[in-house]
């Protein structure tokens, strides 16, 4: 079964019903449904082939969710980029998979104008919205109300779906390859436990571009459920004012977002009533926000969970266990194997600390063009011609089997679920003059898991300060990964080799 | 000039106006986010938040700023949209609780 088949069904059973609700917007399952395929035909007229990598650069909202269908029913691949990328990394992103088409919207015109000037290949653009005068290769979406044909592009669930970048050591993004049947199978499992239903109004405040909030609106959607798209987070209030008013069945949070709301003033005059799922991933909540939760909206089951984009979920601790086990996020979930092994890849028995291996069909065909990325992470398993995940997160275990994350296995910071790779930003920050030396590191921050941090050095004479050098990052990275704080320091710890000891400095 | 002023003391005149806000807002958004590394020039009515400016922690040192800077205090049911995701809604919003 192919990932949007779900979409395409309760798209037909339930034209009337509202499928998306944005900002005064409601979008209906019927609407919806013709929206996606008149971009179809329209990526199918600007020369896209089953199996091209289509580029989705848009803000989370109804149109996000439009192409990632439209790209699934042309037979094509989604890579979902960041509305907050700029122009060099797009560039990147789009050399890497070698993409033929853009999707995207006017108000991002300077980001990927200027990507497109350095991409040698020809890249089709769609530009949503906006009266951005549209240059050679540029073409409007599709109007409102375009009919689409019925046409789909037949696909096995072998083939790709998405292609999703995360970060890598060596600094150079990776794109973990996820074909139909992975992407499916991975719903399949988390929907095992989490029992979403048609009648149930998600409110997604996460971005939909990342594994987490991408899955709550696949299945969403998929489901024939609501999704309320909250894009003003930002301001706690209006998230509380939001899951009031749309009367949300069900919360995908992480902890910075749990601590915004509980942070607006008494926010236990809000009517939560309607809550019945909270889920938490990213980092555990801390203890004081997980009692409160619970107190404020005891009706509402809280799951505790762990994944990473290579297999979208490994665990969930069942709400029955919150009490005993706080800090875990359970043993694994149905329709995959997984357990510790020590350095020597030898398995642990229950009560001892190792990395974390994970076997079942969620787990990613590879990074896209990295054999040797990918043989890293899939490893012969203990069944000839079967590779398991090596997930670089080292977890302990008690003596029931529950896990608990230690720590990364490598340098890779994991920040608000999202992996930074050090490397990446420390050249950003090398590109600002004066800067002589720089070592970015993730400190233990009780929110996001982990907060980056850059030490840095500078020439003499030179007086850039902390709020330079992160203004400069926010400027060249996505804002997850620009430092939170930055120390100028008059030397960086060195091994004898003169290589920068970034152990020495978390 | 702010940036002059002795820590403690008032930064900003009685009779600063709601243009004169603007600028200061402007040049703070400037010098402290990603302005002035590159970004696209921002209108007056600009959303922070649709142009990637501000994300909820940047809001917070806004607010920070806002408070030392004008001598008000946001309270959370101010920390909305409304008063606080343009250059012209933090113009007002402040003139209106200087006004109070």
């Amino acid at each position: 079964m192919l990932l949007h088949e779900h979409f395409e069904r309760a798209a037909q059973r339930l034209a009337a019903k509202t499928a998306l609700v944005v900002g005064e917007h409601r979008i209906g399952y019927g609407e919806l449904h013709r929206r996606v395929r008149a971009l179809a035909d329209a990526l199918r007229a600007d020369g896209v082939q089953p199996g091209d990598r289509v580029l989705v650069m848009l803000e989370a909202g109804a149109e996000f969710a439009i192409a990632v269908h439209a790209v699934l029913r042309a037979g094509a691949v989604f890579v979902p980029v960041s509305a907050q990328t700029k122009a060099d990394k797009l560039a990147f992103l789009a050399g890497d998979t070698r993409a033929t088409a853009l999707l995207t919207q006017a108000s991002l015109v300077a980001h990927w104008r200027a990507a497109r000037s350095q991409v040698p290949g020809p890249v089709s653009c769609r530009v949503h919205g906006g009266e951005a005068a549209l240059e050679d290769g540029e073409r409007p979406w599709p109007a409102d109300d375009a009919a689409g044909s019925p046409e789909m592009a037949p696909r096995i669930d072998l083939d790709l779906a998405a292609i999703i970048y995360t970060s890598g050591t060596t600094g150079r993004p990776k794109g973990v390859m996820l074909s139909h049947l992975n992407m499916r199978s991975a719903w399949d499992s988390v929907q095992a436990y989490l029992g979403l239903r048609e009648d149930d109004v998600i409110g997604l405040a996460l971005p939909p571009v990342y594994s987490y909030g991408l899955y709550n609106l696949l299945m969403g959607l998929g489901l024939g459920a609501t999704v309320v798209i909250e894009r003003q987070a930002a301001f706690p209030l209006r998230l509380a004012q939001t899951l009031e008013r749309e009367r949300v069945t069900v919360f995908p949070g992480v902890p910075t977002l749990y601590a915004a709301l509980l942070g607006v003033a008494q926010i236990e005059r809000f009517d939560f009533g309607a809550l019945r799922l909270l889920t938490n991933a990213a980092a555990a909540l801390p203890l004081a926000h997980l009692e409160r939760v619970r107190r404020l909206w005891p009706q509402a089951r809280l799951y505790s969970m762990y994944g990473l984009t290579e297999c979208k979920r490994v665990s969930y601790l069942p709400p029955d266990q919150l009490e005993a086990r706080p800090g875990s996020v359970g043993r694994g979930m149905p329709n995959q194997e997984h357990w510790l092994v020590d350095d020597e890849g030898r398995r642990l028995p229950h009560g001892s600390t190792g990395e974390l291996v994970v076997r079942g069909c969620h787990v990613m065909l590879g990074y896209w063009e990295r054999p040797e990325e990918t043989a890293e992470r899939l490893r012969p398993g203990p069944l000839p011609g079967q590779t398991v995940l090596h997930t670089g997160d080292l977890f302990r275990s008690d003596a029931e089997g529950y896990l608990y994350f230690v720590a990364r296995r490598d340098d890779i910071i994991k920040t608000r679920g999202e992996k930074v790779a050090p490397r990446e930003v420390e050249n950003a920050i090398y590109r600002l003059e004066g800067v002589t030396g720089c070592a970015v590191v993730g400190v233990p921050d009780e929110l996001l898991g982990q907060a980056v941090k850059a030490y840095v050095t500078l020439a003499p004479g030179c007086t850039l300060g902390e709020r330079e050098i992160i203004r400069h990052c926010l400027a060249h990275l996505e804002s997850h990964m620009a430092p939170k704080s930055v120390a100028v320091v008059a030397e960086l710890p060195r091994t004898e080799s003169g290589k920068i000891r970034h152990a020495s400095l978390r | 000039m702010p940036a002059c002023a002795e820590p403690g003391e008032p930064v900003i005149e009685p009779h600063t106006t709601m243009d004169d806000i603007k600028a200061a807002v402007r040049r703070y958004i400037e010098d402290n986010f990603i302005m002035g590394a590159g970004g696209a020039a921002l209108a007056d009515s600009d959303s922070f938040l649709e142009h990637h400016v501000l994300d909820s922690t940047g809001f917070l040192e806004l607010i920070g700023h806002l408070e030392e800077t004008y001598g008000i205090k946001v309270l959370d049911d101010e920390m909305v949209p409304e008063n606080l995701d343009s250059l012209e809604s933090v113009a007002r919003f402040v003139a209106n609780k200087r006004a109070a």
